[in-house]
């Protein structure tokens, strides 16, 4: 699956911009992605959580991601 | 948005006075408000700047949320919740939530429960810039 994927607060450091194009082999689902991100970026690992927005609603493990999603990631929010 | 929230992000000075005014109800006796102010220290260093970012479509969204599982609980007869972006100086203020209700105990009830759900589900990141470095608030262990 290939997506342009929206980063926030240190995720954007971590991957390096707002908005990423990225692949990954694999099930075209959240943990799919996030088992892929982590391998790719072990920097993610190391945060204390890290969810995704998908079509700006937190999204499970099982969910769904195709092409024209607007996916997000979702580093320990702190606002306030 | 229900008509009696008012929720915004915003990149300019918040005024608790515009919140307080829309929250104003003749069928109500109390408005309890909750300023979020910039601090000028955390764990011992001197913080001298904060910046905040938001995924604002989804934020806005997550804090309509909040309004509305408010007003589920308790009397909440309008609720208004301002978030700031952007970079903020020592003093200024980031986070304003001003709840009317009929009584002042849900008031206060409502306003705790609004600002203690933010700080765990709105997708806001806060920065803070002190003496010898940065770091994102919170994403670590």
């Amino acid at each position: 699956m290939k997506i342009e994927l929206l980063a926030f607060g240190i995720t954007k450091d971590i991957l390096g911009g707002r908005q990423v194009s990225y692949e990954w082999e694999g099930p075209a689902n959240v943990e799919g992605l996030l088992l892929s991100l982590r391998e790719k970026h072990p920097q993610l690992a190391d945060l204390k959580s890290l969810k995704v927005a998908v079509n700006s609603e937190y999204a499970g493990l099982d969910k769904t991601i195709g092409p024209q999603d607007e996916v997000v990631l979702i580093p320990p929010v702190s606002g306030g | 948005m229900a008509e009696n929230f008012d929720i915004q992000i915003l990149d300019s000075p918040l005024s608790a006075e515009a919140a307080i005014s829309f929250v104003q109800s003749d069928s109500c006796g109390a408005i309890d408000v909750f300023i979020g102010t910039v601090r000028n220290h955390t764990a011992g260093k001197t913080v001298f700047k904060l910046s905040f970012e938001a995924y604002e479509k989804m934020a806005v969204q997550e804090m309509e949320k909040i309004a509305q599982q408010a007003a589920d609980q308790w009397p909440v007869d309008k609720l208004a919740f301002h978030h700031r972006v952007g970079d903020l100086a020592v003093g200024e203020t980031a986070v304003i939530i001003a709840v009317s209700t009929p009584h002042r105990q849900a008031s206060f009830e409502a306003c705790k429960y609004a600002i203690d759900t933010l700080k765990q589900t709105v997708p806001i990141w806060k920065k803070e810039f002190f003496e010898g470095g940065e770091i994102w608030v919170a994403a670590h262990p």
